[in-house]
Order: C-alpha cells, then sequence, then structure tokens
C-alpha cells in the first residue's frame, strides 16, 4: 500500500479486531443493553454491560459493519471491565477528542488499542463509524443512571453539571 | 443544398461516432484530480455530472433573461415564460409526451411521486383498497405510500424478487383484483440494474384489474429511450439530475384525464384561477399542479440537458452502458472474493454493479476506492427491502454513464485488488 493516509487507516491492529472480535457475545445477566445505528450505512451495534453500583462488571456487544466501527467497538469492550462509570465516560471524550484532531490523544495509554484509530481522524466520513460504539455507551451510561459530562463538538474543556 | 453547406444545426453538431473519451470532456467537472489521482466518477446513479451546454445555459437565463414565468408583461417576464414553456414541451417530447399540458414539473422523482400520493392516493383510495408495490422499490417510492395507505386504510402488497433480483413476474395475477387501485413499480432497479418490462406488465395489470400503473423512471430516463406513451403506463416519474440536468428540477407526467380527475397537490400562486374568501378554483393544466414560483432556471437547464442527450443519442448511451457493463463483469469476475448482484443475463440490466467482496465492508471498499480517486457508493441505497432479501446490510454500487471508459473500469479493478491486499 503507497497510500500514507490509507495505511494508517487500516492498522494491523484494527484488522485484527475486526476479524477476530473481543467480548463479541450475548450477557444474559446484563443491566443494561442499548442498540445504536447509523442509518446511513446500516452499521449496527448493540451493546450489553452489566453495571453493579457505579462500576462496570462486564462489556459484551453484537454488531454488524465496517472494520472502523466494528474494531472500535471491540476495542471499547476491552477496556470497560472494572471501569467506574465516570472513567468509562472518560474514555469516551478522551476517544471523542482523538477523532476530533487532538494529537496528544494518540498517545493517552488510557485508550488503549484504541489508540490505533488515530488514523481515522484523517478520513472526516469515518469518524462517525468510529463513535458508534461511544454513542452506545455514552446512552447505556445514563440510562444506567449516570450523569454524563457535557460536551460540545470540538470543545475540549469538559465541564461536569 | 449539401449537408457541408448548412449552417451547424443540433443534427450537424452530434458527435458521428460515439467515442466517450470524446464526450467527457464536454464534462468539466470530471477534469480534476481527487487524492492527487485523476477522478473516476463512477456514482452515476446518485447523481450524474452536467455538460458545459447545460452549465451555460443555466447562466445566460440568470444572466439575461431572469424574471418570473406567467405573471408580468414586461419583456424578460415574456422570454422567461417561453423558456419555461419551450421546456416543458422539449422535454416531454423526450419521454414521448406529446401533449405538454400532460408534463409537471416538480422537484424531482421523489416530488412527482409524493404529488400522486397526497392527490390522487388521499383523494381516491378507501379502506380495502389494495396498492401493490415491488420489493425492489427505492424508499421515495415506499414511504409516500405507507404514510397515504396510514391515513386511508388502503392497504400495501407486494411483488417479490427473486435471488437474481429479477421480480417475480408469475405471482402478479394473483396479486391483481378489484381491490387493487394502483400498481407502483421502478422502470430500472438503483441497486440491481434490474429493467422491468413494464409494458408487459401494464398489459397484465390491465387483464387482471382496473388500477392505475404509476412508474418511476429515475434510472430509466437517463439511460435508455423511454416512451410513455407505448409503455402504456398512466403516470411516470423522472428526475433531471440524474440525466445531466440540474438538480431540484423533475417531472411527472401523466394522462390528462387523470390529472383533470385529480384535485391540487399543494396551494397558492400560478396554480388559480379565481381566489375567493369561499372558495377558489384551479388554473388549467399543468399549472394546476405547479403552486409558487417554479424552479424556472431548473427547467432550462433540464431542457438543455435533454438536448444534449439527444445529441449523443439515447439508443447508444444504451448500447455503451451495455458493453462497459459487460467488459466490467468480465474483469470484476477476476478480482477474488467478488460477487455481483443482479440479473445474470446482461441484456436485462442497465450499468448499475452492486457487489459484495469477500468480508470486506462496503464502507471499507468505498474509502479504499475514494483515496485512489474513484467514486462508488456504499450503503443500502435507499432500497432497504432490496437488501433485507439479499440478505446484505449494505453493498457498493458503481453505476455508469454514457462518459464512463473502459478506463475507469480498469482503475476500479487495480483499486479492488488493493482492497484485496488490506482484507486479505
Ligand atoms: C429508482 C429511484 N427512484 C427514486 C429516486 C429518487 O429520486 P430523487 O431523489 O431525485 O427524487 C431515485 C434516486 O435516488 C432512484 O434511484
Amino acid at each position: 500500500m503507497e497510500n500514507p493516509p490509507l495505511k494508517s487507516l487500516y492498522q494491523q491492529l484494527i484488522l485484527e479486531h475486526y476479524r477476530k472480535p473481543k467480548n463479541k457475545a450475548d450477557l444474559p445477566d446484563r443491566t443494561v443493553e442499548v442498540r445504536m445505528t447509523n442509518p446511513v450505512c446500516g452499521d449496527e451495534i448493540v451493546l450489553q454491560l452489566k453495571i453493579e453500583g457505579d462500576e462496570i462488571r462486564t462489556a459484551r456487544f453484537a454488531g454488524q459493519g465496517c472494520s472502523i466501527s466494528q474494531a472500535s467497538v471491540s476495542m471499547m469492550t476491552t477496556l470497560l471491565e472494572g471501569r467506574k462509570l465516570a472513567d468509562a465516560d472518560g474514555i469516551a471524550t478522551r476517544f471523542t477528542q482523538m477523532m476530533h484532531g487532538d494529537e496528544s490523544a494518540g498517545g493517552d495509554r488510557t485508550l488503549g488499542d484504541l489508540r490505533a484509530l488515530q488514523g481515522v481522524s484523517k478520513f472526516p466520513v469515518r469518524i462517525k463509524c468510529a463513535l458508534l460504539g461511544f454513542d452506545a455507551l455514552l446512552e447505556a451510561l445514563k440510562q444506567s443512571g449516570h450523569t454524563p459530562v457535557v460536551r460540545d463538538e470540538g470543545d475540549e474543556e469538559e465541564t461536569t453539571p | 443544398m449539401s449537408l457541408g453547406a448548412t449552417a451547424p444545426s443540433r443534427a450537424t453538431l452530434a458527435t458521428p461516432v460515439f467515442d466517450p473519451a470524446v464526450l467527457r470532456r464536454d464534462f468539466p467537472i470530471l477534469d480534476q484530480e481527487v487524492n492527487s489521482r485523476d477522478l473516476v466518477y463512477l456514482d452515476n446513479a446518485a447523481t450524474t455530472q452536467k455538460p458545459a451546454s447545460v452549465l451555460t445555459a443555466l447562466e445566460s437565463y440568470y444572466r439575461r433573461d431572469n424574471a418570473n414565468v406567467h405573471r408580468g408583461i414586461h419583456e424578460l417576464s415574456r422570454r422567461a415564460t417561453v423558456a419555461y414553456e419551450d421546456a416543458r414541451a422539449r422535454v416531454g417530447r423526450f419521454v414521448g409526451a406529446t401533449d405538454p399540458a400532460e408534463v409537471i414539473f416538480t422537484r424531482g422523482t421523489t416530488e412527482s411521486i409524493n404529488l400522486m400520493a397526497w392527490s390522487w392516493g388521499l383523494d381516491v383510495l378507501r379502506e380495502g383498497d389494495e396498492i401493490l408495490l415491488t420489493e425492489m422499490e427505492h424508499h421515495s417510492n415506499v414511504v409516500p405510500w405507507q404514510l397515504v395507505a396510514q391515513r386511508t386504510g388502503a392497504t400495501l402488497r407486494w411483488l417479490e424478487i427473486d435471488d437474481q433480483g429479477l421480480l417475480e413476474l408469475d405471482a402478479l395475477p394473483k396479486l391483481l383484483g378489484q381491490r387493487t387501485r394502483l400498481v407502483s413499480l421502478t422502470h430500472v432497479s438503483n441497486v440491481l440494474g434490474t429493467v422491468n418490462p413494464v409494458a408487459d406488465i401494464v398489459h397484465t395489470v390491465r387483464e387482471h384489474s382496473d388500477a392505475l400503473v404509476l412508474i418511476d423512471g429515475a434510472q430509466a430516463v437517463p439511460h435508455l429511450p423511454v416512451d410513455v406513451r407505448s409503455l402504456g403506463c398512466d403516470a411516470y416519474a423522472f428526475s433531471g439530475h440524474k440525466m445531466c440536468g440540474p438538480t431540484g428540477i423533475g417531472v411527472l407526467w401523466a394522462r390528462r384525464a387523470l390529472l383533470d380527475s385529480m384535485p391540487p397537490f399543494q396551494g397558492g400562486g400560478e396554480m388559480i384561477r379565481v381566489v375567493e374568501r369561499e372558495g377558489s378554483t384551479w388554473a388549467d393544466l399543468p399549472h394546476k399542479f405547479e403552486a409558487g414560483t417554479p424552479n424556472i432556471a431548473g427547467a432550462i437547464g433540464l431542457s438543455a440537458a435533454v438536448d444534449y442527450l439527444e445529441r449523443v443519442g439515447m439508443a447508444a448511451i444504451a448500447r455503451h452502458e451495455h458493453e462497459l457493463l459487460t467488459y466490467a463483469l468480465d474483469h470484476l469476475a477476476e478480482v477474488p472474493g467478488f460477487r455481483g448482484l443482479g440479473p445474470d443475463q446482461v441484456e436485462l440490466r442497465s450499468g448499475v454493479i452492486s457487489f459484495a467482496l469477500g468480508d470486506a465492508h462496503p464502507h471499507d471498499i468505498s474509502t479504499i476506492l475514494d483515496s485512489e480517486g474513484i467514486a462508488v457508493r456504499a450503503g443500502h441505497h435507499c432500497a432497504q427491502l432490496v437488501m433485507r432479501h439479499l440478505g446484505l446490510p449494505a453493498t457498493t454500487r458503481a453505476s455508469f454513464y454514457f462518459y464512463n471508459t473502459t478506463d475507469d473500469v480498469d482503475r476500479m479493478v487495480t483499486a479492488l485488488h488493493v482492497v484485496k491486499g488490506i482484507f486479505g
């Protein structure tokens, strides 16, 4: 592949998560389930979480769609187990910042494998794909009684209401 | 008088031999680089590019003739009115409509179908009446009928497609009956390229019911010669932007008796005869269905597009697209994992190729092709019923027009090998 942006988009790690997703299974004892779809392309993610108190015990998903949406949600679930709801929210915020071009987020270890998705920020029409799983996560947190961090598009400051 | 001695008329300007490489020079937009590669535009089923003659027609209308139509006594208004009404007659003739009163300008296919649904449908449909649609319809020929069915109590029935994407026509007679008030179907599928045998279908409908037949011609008029009279349908809809014309202009053609029987669609200026407090009376056709200031420039641009298409020749366009389709299907078959959808018989298709490629998702294919300068469409193509039938959430679609060449196909084939390189 001679095309550098394309090369940075389709990192090996992304393709691995796409081919062999982590945590793609049903979670019978879930406490919350959220379905998110992208009507433009038909991508779909169903996120299931088991939340106890303010902590995510288990995260599973089902879905179909492009490599970016499926790899992103797979990577995301690997970071959620044992996380406080506020920390999960923080990961979502940091990842969103990375998608919107914040280069420093690319070196942020709390993002784990998700850092491989940094190249997506160069493909504006694909950012929605990468964020689909996080849209599901934020909705699941909300339904579980967590008050989400307020964020504006492009606004890197976060404020808790 | 020898041909050579005449001033160049439209006929003598005709390209003597059909040559897409020459024709594409008429399209300024095609001459550009996208992502550092020469643009290959293969998203013509979504919208087509515009030749310079159409751009010039739009500009000279706004530079010289712009005025409101059917209103002023002044010279500019006269010119604009003549140009607008000439455009109606011109565009009508292009599809075999001899009576300009039967040619209603709309925003496009979607609005044409909505006009039928909200004017005819809401007025005529009753509880228990049936509307027959097909599984291959674009959402614009599904959703308006769902909305009107909800309000009237009519029910929708469906003619299904087989695994090649052909209509199950054997089932048609059984789906028709006294309760069938309308059969509405697409002439050409925007996903599979299937060209439906509309004249035969109309014949069957007439044999088994008194239903009206409405045809969605959005993907037909741009690509093959269409004559609404010989098809035998009652109404026919198409969009200007898919046939080298501007966006925001399209046509509903319908038989005069049908249009006369229908109440207006929208109310406002232009469509009335007399307005009184108690009520109003309607203008004659076609103005009864054109409330408000119409898209005058759009109609004039569409007329210029039709002039252009006729110079190229619709038969030549159809032939070229078939050749390109055959060439493409041959070469694409060599890409490992390529799976083309749609009818096997090329004669039953127009220049549309929807496909799957191994387990690469259409969205990823489309991004990779775009990075190689190639524009294709990925998604459900506003036809989720077809997608459900195919068992696919999305496909990648390449769609041709007469300015596409075998080089364009070669570029796509090469880029699909890049996709294979990434996704294996
Ligand atoms: C078969 C078919 N019908 C209807 C439409 C809708 O056309 P428009 O968006 O121009 O109204 C399209 C175009 O997308 C189409 O392909």
